[in-house]
């Protein structure tokens, strides 16, 4: 007992670590036939299957770029009329590839582990994102794992707004994995199925922008203050084994086309 | 047998590993709620047969690196196990002469009261709603308890630990 009154202070975060190192070939071994099967299913591709994922991944790359040329300009406007405004703008500037280890923390939380920790300079309450979305942020990291709390777990709240509209609320994790509640909206919100959830960016924790979750289900409780509106998440939470962990807090990009003076003014107003 | 005296280290080892490794294997969807506390169930075994050896202190270690590899609040399971060690060996000599289908009714009380443990550690620190299963695990471990003393007794056997 006085070792869990003790952790209120998070003072034991060194023996944590020392004994993290301990436990962490289990680990690994029990990820192991997880990733055995990942090897031999990528190794056992034909070569026909090779060319054909290649000749669609080249198609993929080709509509990306082009997308991306589009971004690219638009960014620059954007930049420019946040400029006009005064505004500051914050880029996510640097992100580090890591992989799921395929085991099983508490069945009634959702979080995961990844192979990436300290040795990587991985800080808890960065934000995780996959292909698709966020998936969470770090809740806590050891030298050779950080645990990831995904946006689904109960205790997991996450600022969002609706990318319509940028009506803004939050977005709860329900305990199962395909599922938000936005509890907090009233029955009038201008919200509907099928609305794009993104990030906010307040709370400072997720960069702003990045998608969140599709709204699937708006039902209006007339007897009660607050409607009841379910969100599927954009992210494979399930699914993706490899996970992004994201630098955002980064200094902000410097606007090109602004003066220094203007430019210090900005810096302080964002602070 | 003057021979094998740290010998059982090596099996009580292993054996602790293995329990650490299927308590954190990943189940296919709604199973994952159902596993039982594998390691707790070695330990109890462990605790009736070598109550010499096999001391509380012992348990609080194992469960301090249950704490760490599940990523609770450090000391959690380290208390949860060592009482439950505690209570194992304070009665192993009664509980030996039980036939295992009476034992098992022994491990599901144990195995209750430590999740009575958890579950009143978890909720001070706030919040976290419970799935049914995690009630149902305790009844699966105790179904598991047969299982796992026939194993580990024939382990102990194998390795002549006494």
């Amino acid at each position: 007992m006085f070792l869990a009154a003790e952790h209120r202070g998070d003072s034991l975060n060194n023996i944590r670590s020392a004994l993290s190192v301990l436990v962490y070939p289990i680990q690994v071994a029990v990820s192991f036939p997880a990733d055995t099967v990942e090897y031999f299913h990528t190794t056992a591709f034909t070569n026909s299957q090779l060319k054909a994922e290649n000749e669609r991944l080249k198609v993929e790359q080709l509509e990306n770029k082009t997308k991306l040329l589009k971004l690219e300009s638009l960014e620059k406007e954007n930049i420019r009329l946040r400029a006009l405004l005064e505004n500051s703008f914050k880029l996510g500037a640097q992100v580090l590839n890591a992989e799921l280890l395929a085991v099983n923390l508490a069945p009634y939380e959702h979080i995961v582990v990844v192979n990436k920790g300290n040795r990587f300079g991985v800080n808890s309450h960065q934000p995780v994102l996959d292909g698709h979305g966020i998936v969470g942020q770090v809740v806590r990291t050891l030298p050779f794992s950080s645990e990831i709390m995904l946006i689904t777990d109960p205790n997991h709240a996450i600022p969002v707004q609706v990318n319509r509209n940028g009506l803004r609320t939050i977005a709860i994790g329900s305990g199962r994995i395909n599922r938000l509640n936005l509890p907090f909206l009233p029955n009038n919100a201008d919200i509907k199925p099928g609305d794009l959830l993104v990030s906010s960016g307040l709370g400072g924790t997720f960069p702003q922008g990045y998608p969140v979750a599709v709204v699937d289900e708006f039902i209006v409780q007339p007897n009660k203050p607050f409607a009841d509106i379910k969100a599927t998440p954009k992210a494979k939470l399930d699914r993706s084994r490899e996970l992004l962990i994201v630098w955002s807090n980064e200094t902000p990009v410097p606007l090109t086309e602004v003066d220094m003076g203007a430019q210090t003014e900005i810096n302080d107003a964002e602070q | 047998m003057p021979n094998n005296n740290q010998s059982y280290l090596v099996y009580y080892g292993l054996t602790i590993i293995i329990a650490m490794g299927l308590k954190i294997l990943p189940l296919p969807g709604a199973a994952n709620a159902f596993n039982p506390d594998w390691v707790l169930l070695v330990l109890i075994f462990w605790s009736l047969a070598i109550p010499e050896r096999i001391g509380v202190l012992n348990g609080w270690f194992i469960g301090l690196l249950i704490d760490v590899l599940t990523g609770r609040m450090l000391g959690q399971n380290a208390l949860v196990y060592s009482v439950t060690c505690y209570f194992s060996i304070k009665f192993h000599k009664r509980i030996r002469q039980y036939p295992t289908p009476q034992q098992s009714i022994f491990i599901f009380v144990s195995l209750l009261f430590a999740q009575l443990l958890i579950f009143w550690i978890e909720n001070m620190q706030g919040g976290n709603r419970f799935h049914w299963g995690f009630w149902l695990q305790t009844f699966i471990g105790a179904l598991c308890w047969p299982l796992i003393s026939f194993l580990l007794s024939f382990i102990r056997i194998q390795g002549r630990i006494v």
